[in-house]
């Protein structure tokens, strides 16, 4: 396994070379905001929130799925990274129905968090107030789509981790949502194991357990990382 | 040091915001003696005075009367502040727009929802006239802060107001913006 050295803010850092920027930086203890990425799944680069900036390129790459080089520059914070990170998570509260006051995931939520960490204190851009559905047709579960930023982690919890596929992506655009097997009610999936997976790798409160008041669904993510531990360590002891 | 003319507005929310306001407890005498409360719904002013110093508003533009209001509050004041999630976001006085406009949304009130004696409210003059949509404060007139939350603490109402009575600017991060 080869080695690679590189700096990250001025920290030198040696990574092996099939690692991503990310994960480099993480080890080093640079924290990197993510918002689609969840340890244990594929990353697509999704959200934006990680980019960074490589010196000697005018463009700024995604941390989550750029490999690191020998020799590389990067530049984690900037005033240009903080403008568009800002922005990612305006854009995200601006083009759903984020209401946290009344939402399961108050105070246990992914995107909630970002706003504080960005210094968001209001939302420059024009709210849309999409007309989404709720699906509550599952027994012990509830999507609501006025809360989804499609990260598209459910979707990929599902297929890589419990096999089942139920999940995936339908629509473009402003239209793009999530949906369950050929876009049908959750309830009537006749593939979904209803493990929860989905519900524990949910950011928000998009995926959640029926039954949960406000403020009440913190994400359990313990099975997701035994699951993952055990897959890519072959630990699997309680 | 001469005394700030301080306001509070109630817009489009549900009042817990003010209720907040008073759990400052026994902040609130410190408080008086530094400022002069010129217009709130805790006290009893019919109109809205001139150079008032520092107003906080709290709730969402919704309806006719809110949109007069905001402007008189505006140009009679140096110092606005967005006071909750109401004011900033829109919040759950928002909840109705993605029914579209006002005919929806009482035709789902008085008329879908209703168990019984379903009927469209035709008085005219006695409720202000529904606004299409609801919005934030900042989309209708300039703002020159934020304090989100719902409602938000009077840990950080004080912090707000605090460095506003010595003539600075506040800065908040962290938990003193956290939506909800």
């Amino acid at each position: 396994m080869a080695v690679k050295t590189l700096i990250i803010d001025d920290q030198l850092i040696s990574a092996l070379e099939e690692e991503t920027l990310l994960q480099a930086a993480q080890a080093a203890g640079i924290h990197i905001p993510t918002l689609c990425y969840l340890e244990g799944i594929s990353e697509v680069g999704a959200c934006r929130l990680c980019l960074v900036e490589i010196a000697g390129s005018s463009k700024l790459h995604p941390a989550c799925v750029t490999k690191v080089a020998e020799g590389m520059s990067v530049r984690t914070q900037s005033d240009r990274l903080q403008k568009y990170r800002r922005l990612i998570i305006e854009m995200l509260f601006a083009e759903g129905n984020h209401i946290c006051a009344v939402c399961v995931a108050n105070g246990h939520c992914e995107l909630q968090q970002l706003a504080m960490d960005l210094g968001m204190d209001h939302v420059t851009l024009e709210y849309q107030f999409p007309n989404r559905l709720v699906d509550l047709s599952h027994d012990r579960f509830g999507m609501d789509h006025n809360r989804c930023v499609l990260c598209t982690r459910c979707i990929r919890v599902c297929d890589e981790l419990e096999g089942a596929h139920i999940w995936d992506m339908a629509g473009r655009g402003t239209r793009s949502q999530v949906i369950t097997d050929l876009n049908q009610p959750w309830g009537t999936s006749p593939t979904c194991t209803s493990c929860g997976k989905c519900v524990a790798a949910c950011p928000t409160g998009a995926i959640f357990h029926q039954g949960s008041t406000v403020g009440e669904m913190v994400h359990e993510r313990t099975r997701i990382e035994f699951i993952v531990n055990a897959r890519q360590n072959h630990q699997w002891q309680f | 040091m001469p005394r700030i003319k301080l306001a509070t507005v109630w817009l489009g929310g549900c009042s817990g915001c003010h209720m907040s306001f008073l759990d400052l407890d026994e902040w609130l005498f410190e408080l008086a003696e530094q400022v002069d409360l010129v217009y709130s719904p805790l006290m009893d002013a019919k109109v809205y005075p001139n150079e008032v110093d520092v107003v906080l508003v709290e709730g969402a533009i919704a309806n006719q009367d809110h949109l007069t209001m905001i402007q008189t509050v505006r140009a009679r004041s140096l110092f606005l502040v967005s006071f909750g999630d109401c004011a900033v976001t829109g919040n759950v006085t928002a909840l109705r727009n993605p029914l579209g406009s006002t005919q929806p949304v009482l035709q789902r009130s008085y008329m879908d929802l209703s168990d019984h004696h379903s009927q469209m409210p035709t008085e005219q003059e006695i409720v202000p006239p529904l606004l299409d949509r609801v919005t934030p404060v900042h989309a209708v007139v300039a703002v020159d802060m934020w304090l989100p939350g719902c409602p938000p603490s009077a840990d950080h109402i004080r912090a707000v107001l605090t460095p506003l009575l010595r003539g600075d600017i506040p800065h908040l991060e962290g938990y003193a913006i956290k939506f909800g």
